[in-house]
């Protein structure tokens, strides 16, 4: 019985991998390829723990998954934030398709400086966005 | 369980060459760090299949490290293009 719960949670967190990585090859730009590994990785990791867990069914075994679980929570949207950040600071084209993007009306990437719109008129004179930013889009697809 | 075991393996290898590609072609620097952070998740799994397989709860342990050393490598190659990486590859 026990055998049957640990092969489901196991071909489950593989699906979920796999799911990841397929992701990772077909989204279309830096910022949803991101996302795609970032979510399915970790529940991938949390389940295959589970499954560790549950065919040792010891308490150190289980506090060691359940450390791995945790950090892994902690960790991947904290280095996928840092990830991105840089992405769109050094220029990765964002798709073609993409419908929302605030930062590029607002931020200067040559002086660095985000307008947040709530600057007085005097504010908006001192610091001037009159560059356009240089993420471009991806217009070969 | 053996059977199990083995698609396991065989799907999560395939998931490994799946990645891999991507670190070869992805077009710019950022797209290979993103392949680059989830082949460290993927061995995670690996090494939880392979503890199941053999039956030893030791390479657990490895897989705690294997994480950690991800996450640092992640954040190191953020600061790096952040701070005056090569602007296009």
């Amino acid at each position: 019985m026990t055998d049957v719960i640990i092969s489901i949670f196991m071909l489950s967190s593989a699906l979920f991998v796999l799911l990841a990585a397929i992701g990772i090859l077909r989204l279309p730009d830096l910022y949803t390829r991101m996302h795609a590994s970032t979510k399915a990785g970790a529940l991938g990791i949390m389940l295959m723990m589970v499954a560790v867990a549950l065919h040792f069914l010891s308490l150190v075994v289980l506090a060691k998954a359940l450390a791995i679980v945790l950090f892994i929570f902690m960790t991947a949207p904290v280095a996928a934030h840092a990830i991105g950040r840089a992405g769109y600071f050094v220029g990765v084209p964002v798709w073609a398709k993409t419908v929302k993007d605030e930062l590029y009306d607002n931020y200067d990437p040559d002086t660095h400086r985000l307008r947040s719109g709530l600057e007085t008129p005097e504010e908006l004179e001192k610091m001037p966005i009159k560059a356009k930013p240089r993420i471009r889009l991806n217009t070969k697809k | 369980m053996e059977t199990v075991t083995t698609i396991t393996f065989a799907i999560l290898m395939l998931a490994l060459v799946i990645t891999f590609i991507r670190l070869l072609i992805g077009p710019t620097l950022p797209d290979r760090v993103v392949a680059l952070e989830l082949i460290p998740s993927i061995l995670v799994s690996i090494i939880g299949v392979y503890a199941i397989f053999h039956d030893s709860s030791s390479f657990i342990d490895v897989s705690i490290v294997v994480a950690l050393v991800s996450f640092l490598a992640a954040i190191g190659f953020a600061r790096f293009l952040e701070r005056g990486g090569p602007r296009n590859d």
